[in-house]
Order: C-alpha cells, then sequence, then structure tokens
C-alpha cells in the first residue's frame, strides 16, 4: 500500500473515531469558557447535573440555570417542590438577578417525579421551548435508564436542549450526554470583602462524546450569561461608581 | 300536599294541633328551606336539558323559556310530556302549564288546570277564566275585588283599568297585562345562554363512557362550525352530561388563545376527561349531551402553508394547554414583578393561562457587572438561626443554623428593608446581609429589629444563594 493511502485510510479511521462522527447532522453546539474545551457541548441532547450533597442543591441548580441559558429563547422549568424544608423553593425575584428573562419563562410545578418525566417529554417534543430545564429530588424509581433515553431521544428530536437537575441523590448510569457533579465554590472578593460572583466546582463526570473528564472552578458571569474562569486571586474585581449596597428605591 | 295527603283530609294551612287531631301519629320536621333551596337549584341544573333559560319560580317552582326549543321534543305537546317524565323520574310532584309569558304560565299551572298548552294567540281568551286569586295579591285587595263582585280575571279585565289602577296601583295593571299575555317580561335565567351551543339528544342513552367521545366529537364539529361562520374562536368551552335519573355533570376547559381547531380541542377534552379526580359516571344511562362555547373572540381563517412549519408562539401556548389540562392550570406560573420592596412579595408567580393585565410594576434595574443581589432560592417563613454580629450593624462574624456552624468569610450589607407597616403594624424593620461561609456556600441572612431595642434582635435566614 502506498504511504499516501496508508494515510488517508488512517485519517479515515481516526475521524470515525473522533468525538463529533455521532453527533446528529446539524447539532447545535454551545461552549463552557471556564472548561477551555470550546464549542464542545452538544445543544440538542440531555445534560445531568448532580449535587453533591443537599446543600449544595441551589449550586446545582444555579449550574444547570446557566447551561439551559446558553441557548437563547423560551426556557421550561418543571420542578418539584419536595426540597423545600431544605433548601427552599424558586424565587422570582432571584432569578431575574440571575439573569433569567422573565418574560421567557414559564414555570411548571409537579408533585412526583413520574409526572416530572412525563411532561418534560411533553415539553421537549413539541419543540416550543428553547431548552428544559427539570428540577429532581431525592431518589426515585421513576428515574431508569430507559427514562433517561426517552427524554435524550426526546431532545433530539424536538431539537431541544435538555438539563436535569438532581439533588439528594447519587449519579447513576443514565443515557446523558454530559453528567456533572457541582458544588458551591469560595468566591472571588469585591470591595470591603463582599462576595463576588457566583463560583461553582464543576466536575464533568462523563461525557458520551468522549471528552476527558476535568474539575473546574467557574463563576457565572450575568452579563455575558456564560461560565468563565475565576479572576485570579489578588484581584480586587472593580465596581460600577453608582452601586450601592445600601437602600434601593421601591 | 300530595295525593295521600289530602285522603287523610290534611290540607296547607292547618295548624299542628288540628293535624295531629286529624292525623294522630303524625310525624314532624322543622322546615329546612336552605336544603329546598339547594334541591331547587338541582332541578334548575337538570331541567337545563330542554333549554338554556332556567329560573327559579320561587317557592317550589322553575319557570323556562322555551322559546324555540319545542321543536327539538316534537312540538309543545311532546315538550310536556318530556318534562312530565322527567318530573316523574325525579319522584316530583309537578303540574306545568305552557303560555306565551312567565307570569301567565305560572297563573295557569297554579290556578288552572295543570298540563294546559296555550296555543298562540289564545292567551287572554284561555287565562280570563282563572280565579282572582291567580293574581296574588294581598288578602285585603283581594277581598275588595271580590266584594265587588269580580271573581275571574275575565272580569277584572272588562272594568276600564284606568279606574283600577287608580284603586289598586299601577302594578296591578301591569300584573294583569302580563298574566293575560298583553305585556311580556323575561326571566332573569340563572345562568346565561352561552353565544354557541350544540346538543344531542341520544335516542339510546350511554352506558358507557367510551361513545361519549364520538359524540363529544361531533358536538365540537357542530360548535367549531357556528365558530367558523362567527369568524371568531372561543376560549371557554363546557360540556354538561345530562343523565336519564336527572343528574347533571358538567366539564369545562379553558385555553389560552381562542380556538376552533377540531382535533387540538378533541385532545384537551380527552385529557380533562381522563384526568377528572371523580371520573364521570353514566348511572342508568346518559341521554342528552351539551357544548357550550363562551368567550368569544375574533379568529380570522389562516391559509396553512403545504409545509407547515409551527409558529413558536402558538406551539407555546398548545403546551401550556396540554400541560395545564394535565396537571391543573394552577401548576402552569410565569414570574412576575410584585407591588412590593418586601421580598416575600417583590416578585409573584401568575398562572399562565390568565391573561396578561399590564400592571405596569417594572422589576429593579441590574446593575452591571455586579452579582446577583437576590438569592435563588427562598424559604418560607424565614428561618431562625443565632448569630454573633458586632453592633450596631455589622455582618454576622459566625452564624449557627441546624446545628452547624457558619464561619462568615466574605459579608456584604446592611440592606435596609422596611417593613409594610400599612399592612402589618408591629413587624421590624429587616437589616439583610449577603454572606459566604468558608465552604464557598452563600445565604442571604437578615437581623429583624436593632441592637439596644426591646424586644432584642433576631437573626433568619432568608434565602440561599447558588
Amino acid at each position: 500500500m502506498s504511504p499516501s493511502a496508508t494515510l488517508s485510510d488512517l485519517r479515515a479511521r481516526l475521524s470515525l473515531q473522533s468525538p463529533a462522527s455521532h453527533r446528529p447532522y446539524g447539532a447545535r453546539l454551545f461552549d463552557i469558557p471556564a472548561t477551555g474545551r470550546g464549542a464542545a457541548f452538544s445543544a440538542d441532547a440531555l445534560h445531568e447535573v448532580y449535587a453533591a450533597s443537599t446543600r449544595h442543591g441551589p449550586a446545582a441548580e444555579g449550574f444547570g440555570l446557566g447551561l439551559a441559558l446558553q441557548v437563547p429563547g423560551t426556557l421550561v422549568w418543571i420542578h418539584e417542590d419536595k426540597g423545600r424544608h431544605e433548601i427552599g423553593t424558586l424565587y422570582g425575584s432571584g432569578l431575574r438577578e440571575w439573569g433569567v428573562g422573565t418574560d421567557n419563562l414559564l414555570m411548571v410545578r409537579v408533585s412526583s417525579t413520574a409526572a416530572l418525566l412525563a411532561a418534560g417529554e411533553e415539553a421537549l417534543r413539541s419543540e416550543a421551548p428553547a431548552a428544559v430545564l427539570m428540577s429532581g429530588w431525592g431518589q426515585s424509581k421513576a428515574f431508569t435508564l430507559t427514562a433517561s433515553r426517552r427524554l435524550a431521544m426526546a431532545a433530539a428530536a424536538g431539537r431541544t436542549m435538555a438539563v436535569f437537575v438532581r439533588t439528594g441523590v447519587q449519579p447513576q448510569p443514565s443515557a446523558a450526554e454530559t453528567r456533572w457533579s457541582v458544588q458551591a465554590a469560595r468566591s472571588g472578593v469585591l470591595e470591603a470583602g463582599a462576595p463576588g460572583r457566583p463560583a461553582l466546582k464543576v466536575s464533568l463526570l462523563r461525557s458520551r462524546a468522549g471528552l476527558v473528564s476535568g474539575e473546574w472552578i467557574m463563576e457565572w458571569d450575568r452579563d455575558a450569561r456564560s461560565f468563565v474562569e475565576p479572576k485570579t486571586s489578588g484581584d480586587l474585581v472593580s465596581v460600577s461608581a453608582h452601586r450601592s449596597a445600601g437602600n434601593r428605591a421601591a | 300536599m300530595d295525593a295521600r295527603g289530602c285522603e287523610l283530609g290534611l290540607v296547607p294551612g292547618l295548624s299542628l294541633a288540628d293535624a295531629h287531631a286529624r292525623v294522630p301519629g303524625l310525624v314532624v320536621w322543622p322546615h329546612d328551606t336552605s336544603a329546598d333551596g339547594a334541591f331547587l337549584d338541582q332541578l334548575v341544573r337538570a331541567f337545563g336539558r330542554f333549554t338554556p333559560m332556567v329560573a327559579r319560580d320561587d317557592p317550589c317552582g322553575l319557570m323556562l323559556d322555551v322559546t324555540g326549543c319545542a321543536h327539538l321534543f316534537g312540538g309543545e305537546a311532546g315538550l310536556m310530556t318530556a318534562v312530565g317524565s322527567l318530573c316523574g323520574r325525579l319522584g316530583l310532584q309537578s303540574s306545568c302549564a305552557l303560555a306565551r309569558t312567565p307570569q301567565g304560565a305560572r297563573a295557569l299551572s297554579r290556578f288552572g288546570r295543570p298540563g294546559t298548552v296555550v296555543a298562540g294567540g289564545e292567551d287572554r281568551a284561555v287565562l280570563r277564566r282563572l280565579p282572582v286569586t291567580a293574581l296574588e295579591l294581598p288578602p285585603a285587595e283581594e277581598q275588595a275585588l271580590r266584594r265587588a263582585g269580580l271573581k275571574t280575571l275575565g272580569d277584572v279585565d272588562h272594568r276600564p283599568r284606568a279606574s283600577m289602577a287608580a284603586r289598586f296601583g299601577q302594578d296591578f295593571s301591569t300584573r294583569l297585562d302580563r298574566i293575560l299575555g298583553l305585556e311580556d317580561a323575561r326571566i332573569t335565567p340563572v345562568r346565561a345562554p352561552a353565544p354557541v351551543v350544540a346538543d344531542r339528544m341520544l335516542v339510546e342513552p350511554l352506558i358507557t363512557t367510551e361513545p361519549l367521545e364520538t359524540v363529544l366529537g361531533d358536538l365540537l364539529a357542530d360548535v367549531a362550525a357556528r365558530l367558523e361562520a362567527r369568524l371568531s374562536g372561543a376560549r371557554r368551552f363546557r360540556l354538561t352530561i345530562f343523565r336519564i335519573d336527572g343528574q347533571v355533570r358538567q366539564v369545562g376547559l379553558g385555553v389560552a388563545r381562542p380556538t376552533r381547531d377540531v382535533r387540538s380541542l378533541q385532545r384537551l377534552f380527552r385529557e380533562r376527561l381522563a384526568a377528572l379526580t371523580t371520573p364521570v359516571d353514566p348511572g342508568f344511562g346518559i341521554d342528552h349531551l351539551r357544548l357550550e362555547a363562551r368567550h368569544l373572540h375574533r379568529l380570522d381563517p389562516v391559509q396553512v402553508d403545504l409545509d407547515a412549519t409551527s409558529n413558536g408562539g402558538e406551539a407555546l401556548d398548545g403546551l401550556i394547554d396540554r400541560l395545564a389540562v394535565r396537571l391543573g392550570p394552577e401548576a402552569i406560573r410565569r414570574v412576575r414583578p410584585g407591588n412590593s420592596h418586601l421580598p416575600e412579595r417583590a416578585s409573584q408567580w401568575t398562572p399562565a393561562l390568565q391573561p396578561e393585565t399590564v400592571d405596569g410594576f417594572p422589576w429593579p434595574e441590574r446593575e452591571p457587572r455586579s452579582p446577583p443581589l437576590r438569592p435563588l432560592h427562598l424559604f418560607d417563613p424565614p428561618q431562625p438561626i443565632e448569630a454573633i454580629a458586632l453592633a450596631p450593624d455589622s455582618p454576622p462574624a459566625r452564624f449557627r443554623w441546624r446545628r452547624i456552624d457558619h464561619r462568615v468569610t466574605r459579608a456584604e450589607g446592611p440592606e435596609r428593608i422596611e417593613a409594610e407597616w400599612w399592612r402589618r403594624p408591629g413587624h421590624r424593620v429587616r437589616d439583610y446581609y449577603r454572606v459566604e461561609d468558608e465552604e464557598g456556600r452563600r445565604f442571604w441572612l437578615f437581623r429583624a429589629g436593632s441592637y439596644g431595642a426591646d424586644p432584642p434582635p433576631r437573626w433568619y435566614v432568608h434565602g440561599l444563594f447558588a
């Protein structure tokens, strides 16, 4: 065999194994700058976010919300309120402060995991929202491998991003495109010792696309609507001169 | 008073002692007016099968406006028979009459021969034969009429109206005119009829619920055709199911966007019927179905493209409708700014199916290059904690929540939020702090009250940041 034939043969074999090969044609991708991986994450797939422990529930939800905001458009958030005694319930002003466009947000409250999965599938298949965020609490028999595969297929068919945030349960096998574990992290410091942007310690546990696992500390940049690398410590983040921590006008 | 009572010699108006004398061993109950009223309301719904315009005719009757409905039952005679047979099935003793005006019909049924159907144009002639008690005047006036030698309505009608009005008042004259059919006053039905109504009367009553969907499909096609003729769509649909034993069941449906699309409505109704807490029980049989459409809005016919790509707004509304049918309309919500600076009410959840009212409360401005100043999660009610802080308004250095100590490494505050003294006097002012502990978890704490005040201030955690 001539060298050029071997080379092209080798190239062909390598391209079959590359991460992008199994994606459906025309799949959208998004980037998480803090990971430094580039636009490598599929936006028409199911992503799972696990809270490292129950007390890190809000951190996991923040990460899930940030992922869902990577696709512009309507966001449908399906949530159980079972964890309200431990970590409280979703707060409208807080959603707005995180950077969500409240006109494009639809909240759906369900009372069981089975209803959560059914509503999620319905929303994904309808092609109406751009992203569907689901928050579940605790262990549930309803969340089987088959159920996760149905969600993944619905996400691909409806060309919608599905993000499933689970709190109070250990990561388990599923058909998700990526699986993350999230906990809170120390934030950068602003003037006068104020907490800086929300900082999260995020580990990529598994990626079906073959991306190497990793662990990053990332901060949510509300204005850019993405997760960025934290500013190096020691740098005081400059704040707008008109910002007042005192009374806010009604 | 029923037949058996008359046999025993009891008449209405008899005193209790006399009744006991005539019928020893008589069982007596006090008159429960509210239960009677409730029963009458139930009857109003059961008799809605004949006409959508039904009203109560106190103390113990119903008034049905059957204009234009008689042909559905085979003419006026057929209608009377149907009403009579429903009364029989319900175990009621009834006397019915049909006349041109409500007052005439009332007079005929109570004071005339039951079962009378007055042919068109003959009202005056037939009703003149009624006695003057049909006017239902106070006893003194009735006696005055009798003393004047006027025994029937015909006698009264014969007299010049002006002198009767002078003696007995103007509404005497109006009442007489209405009974005789010279003046028509419409009844006020209990529920105004819907603009678009379709009925199906089933010759063979349904004893299972499966064929219900087929009949519903026919009704929807009817209603959709009428809506299309009016170039309208409706936002509220109501299916009324009449059983042969007089029970009535109503199933309602609301949609976000006016529609007349039969397929989506059929699907929504199917989900609604499946999601009912008490499923539809056919009982001995369902023999009448009615579908009403309300809240009509203009809906022009839409040219459908050959390659129909879904319109985004419509697809979202369709999703909201389907989820609302399955989970209940209160489960689908949007976030809207509240009219308050108090954190619990700074934002509110409004059901997505309610039409948007432009209230005009804007969200507070989001500062650029600032972290979120409000937490993602809120506790209701705020959870008490123990905190150590330097007076008068330093952020806490440590706090203890749920028996776990947290050491504060970063903090910002105080942000003072006054209580709404006009709503709840006595609620204390709150100083809010954004704090972060050594693990990196961020909390929204507040101190209610100030140091040095009486009672001493208390600390709470109100929310958790991401």
